[in-house]
């Protein structure tokens, strides 16, 4: 069957089992979306912003666990895509970035939207190809969509001219399988590692297990729960972990890290055995590296080799998927006894009688973090959550304890602000019967509204809880903290009223002023099932998110609301900002 | 400590810019950087001499082994091999300083591959401190251009 370049991508795609593209079109895409207009088993959805595409098709892949697709043309279309592909990067998401190239004649002559895709993209992707021919065309894709979704999963870029679009060759399939000697992802868990791996569980006084996105990306829940169980020892989660193991267990500890838990963070500092699966000790986890878990053995758990030993040294590295790793231990563990951990688990209680999330109410204003609570109370605990970058964000994460993996969907590595948005669009197409609430700021919000627009078009109902303070809130909190109070543009002046906004795009506004009026709110934004609801909630302009473990401290450092003095943080803190 | 960190990698169009740019992306050093096909046309060899204490050499080898273009990586400064590099150096000979400079062209078993109007092109080979050294030991004012070709070691 002669084929030209786009319809064989096309076919290709579908052979992948890809439902739904994010995209948008241009010159050097004009083809592709020829072919696309002809596929009736693929939806196209057309976003307003490249990065919305990018975020969206990110959102479907963190919801679905299936790779995400997005087609984007040459220069402005892939240049706006980068912050997407950027985002998907620094959280490990499986997702195939199309861009549309110049034609391969005029590659290099500053051609009118030329831009280096391989090039500018080259640090934020996990691979990328240029394709300038089409017979090269099935077997990049087949790669791309392997590369994408194995190993430690990341975003590929495929760079394709003009002209390979529009040649035409005999097509004769897609390729079933492929095989590339330079990428090997398959890692078997090595079994001396878990042998002394299981040295140390079984020695273990001070225990602990931190587990962070690896766990949700390699779909480790179940086996996260049953070593959990097993062992009886604490767990902690990152915020890219959140929900892999239920955040409303007893063994819970809640989230570690800057703005974690006490009992979390105290524990960690104490502890003589810290087991990471699939987390890889970020400086928002670790602080200070110095006087990060002076006392612990450490066992380290991830798919990505160059993840072990990174930041901070490892007794034991066991290479391999999370879940594979975790039934070896528990295999290995049967038939040993683990070392009593009672008086370890009498310390952490007394941590936890501390309640580092409780915050103080005001009479007339509503806090941010009542609105989360709410949240959580209105949809049972069953939402998918996406959220922006900010407070907002670290308020989710503490009051909205998520029991299951792939429904707290943020973006942790990058930050990204603007992402929660069109995330939450993806996550709607990825699971419509499910509710989906995007948790945002006045700020965040503003930086993809566009995307409102597309939610109307392809009738994705989501309920926006915008907890408007007025302020680049994180901003605020940390020239609050470290700056003397000197608020440098992090006052946001002539916000647009939000409730016409959202019905000028055709949805509904809800705009709560007072804490009588929250709950009433969020139920009858919930009762619509059928709409995109905004609700835009005026919440306390002045908070700000504690614990704190502020920048160049130690774990046990960590300031409590209303009981400690900000500390001024030292200098070596304030680079690590 | 310096490091010899030999990989295979595909002959691929942007694969150079990868490995380049993972260094100057993660501020790994490079000292010196080698790249040509093999015997088998479809892999290059690369050669990069780089310093760092033992975990950024083993954070460079680990992210050199994510690269999807890299077939091999190896420390060669870890197990016995092989290094040489070569140096094309010209040298401002009159009859005055002849005799000397081709007595250390002699002792470090170096080549005169180009004679024109007093100046001699000389080609050595040998470890990188080998080379240094025998650059040293001609006068530094007679030295009119030199290009190393950095390492390379099996
Ligand atoms: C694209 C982008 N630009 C800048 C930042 C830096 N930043 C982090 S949080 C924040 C403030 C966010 O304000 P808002 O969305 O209102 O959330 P709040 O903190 O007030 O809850 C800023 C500017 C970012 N994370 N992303
Ligand atoms: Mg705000």
């Amino acid at each position: 069957m002669k084929l030209n370049g786009a319809q064989i991508l096309v076919n290709c795609l579908q052979s992948e089992g890809v439902d739904h593209i994010f995209g948008y079109p241009g010159g050097a895409v004009l083809h592709i979306y020829d072919a696309l207009d002809a596929c009736t088993a693929i939806n196209h959805i057309l976003v307003r912003h490249e990065q919305g595409a990018v975020h969206a098709a990110d959102g479907y892949a963190r919801v679905s666990g299936k790779c995400g697709v997005s087609l984007v043309t040459s220069g402005p279309g892939l240049t706006n895509a980068v912050t997407g592909i950027a985002t998907a990067h620094m959280d490990s998401i499986p997702m195939v970035v199309i861009s549309g190239q110049v034609s391969s004649t005029v590659i290099g002559n500053d051609a009118f939207q030329e831009v280096d895709a391989v090039g500018i993209t080259r640090s934020c992707v996990k691979h990328n190809f240029l394709l300038t021919d089409v017979n090269d065309l099935a077997n990049v894709v087949k790669k791309a969509f392997h590369i994408a979704t194995t190993g430690r999963p990341g975003p590929v870029l495929i760079d394709i001219t003009k002209d390979a679009t529009i040649a035409e060759i005999e097509f004769s399939g897609y390729p079933e399988t492929i095989n590339m000697r330079s990428y090997q992802p398959e890692i078997k868990v090595e079994a001396g590692q878990i042998a002394k791996a299981v040295e140390l569980l079984c020695h273990a006084k001070k225990p602990i297990i931190y587990s962070g996105g690896g766990s949700v990306i390699g779909n480790a829940d179940k086996e996260l729960i049953a070593f959990t169980r097993y062992t009886n020892f604490p767990i902690t989660q990152t915020l890219m972990g959140l929900g892999a193991y239920p955040a409303t267990d007893k063994q819970s500890l809640g989230m570690l890290g800057m703005h974690g838990t006490y009992e979390a963070n105290m524990a960690m500092h104490d502890s003589d055995c810290i087991v990471a699966v699939g987390a890889r000790f970020d400086d928002r986890i670790t602080g200070n590296l110095e006087r990060f878990c002076p006392y612990a053995k450490i066992i380290h758990i991830d798919i990505d080799p160059s993840s072990v030993g990174k930041t901070v040294g490892v007794d034991v590295a066991i290479i391999g998927q999370v879940n594979d790793a975790l039934t070896a231990l528990m295999k290995a563990l049967e038939g040993k006894t683990l070392g009593n951990i009672d008086a370890w688990w009498q310390e952490i209680k007394e941590w936890r009688a501390v309640d580092s999330l409780a915050y103080q109410t005001k009479a007339g204003v509503i806090k941010p973090q009542s609105v989360i609570e709410a949240l959580y109370e209105v949809t049972k605990g069953e939402a998918i959550v996406t959220s922006d970058v900010g407070q907002h964000q670290m308020w989710a994460a503490q009051y909205y304890p998520f029991d299951k993996p792939r429904r707290w969907i943020n973006s942790g590595g990058l930050g990204t602000m603007g992402f929660g948005l069109p995330a939450a669009m993806g996550a709607k197409l990825a699971m419509p019967e499910k509710e989906v609430a995007c948790v945002t700021g006045e700020g965040s919000i503003q930086m993809m509204l566009q995307e409102l627009s597309t939610m109307l078009q392809y009738n994705t109902p989501v309920k926006i809880v915008n907890l408007n303070n007025g302020y680049l809130g994180m901003v605020r909190q940390w020239q609050e903290f470290f700056y003397d109070k000197r608020y440098a543009m992090s006052y946001m002046d002539a916000l647009p009223d939000f409730v016409k906004l959202a019905e000028s795009y055709g949805h509904l506004g809800i705009k709560v002023e007072k804490e009588v009026d929250l709950k009433p709110a969020l139920i009858e934004a919930f009762k619509q099932k059928d709409r995109t609801v905004f609700l835009d909630i005026l919440t306390d302009p002045t908070e700000n998110v504690f614990p704190m473990i502020p920048s160049g401290a130690g774990h046990h450092e960590m300031l409590l609301a209303g009981r400690d003095e900000m500390a001024s943080t030292n200098d070596e803190g304030l680079n690590l900002v | 400590m310096r490091h010899i960190i030999s990989l295979q990698l595909e002959n691929e169009s942007g694969a150079l810019s990868r490995v380049a740019g993972l260094f100057s992306a993660r501020g790994f050093n490079i000292e010196s950087l080698t790249v040509a096909p093999t015997n088998d046309e479809t892999l290059s060899r690369m050669t990069i001499v780089s310093v760092g204490d033992d975990d950024i050499i083993e954070q460079i080898i680990k992210q050199l082994d994510k690269l999807i273009d890299v077939v091999q990586v190896t420390n060669l400064t870890a197990a016995e091999h092989t290094e040489r590099e070569l140096v094309l150096v010209k040298i401002d000979v009159n009859p005055s300083s002849q005799a000397e400079i081709d007595k250390h062209i002699e002792e470090y078993a170096g080549k005169i591959v180009n004679v024109s109007e007093n100046i001699y092109t000389v080609e050595m080979a040998g470890k990188s401190q080998k080379v240094s050294d025998f650059l040293a030991s001609i006068d530094a004012n007679k030295i009119l251009e030199v290009s190393r070709t950095g390492v390379t070691g099996v």
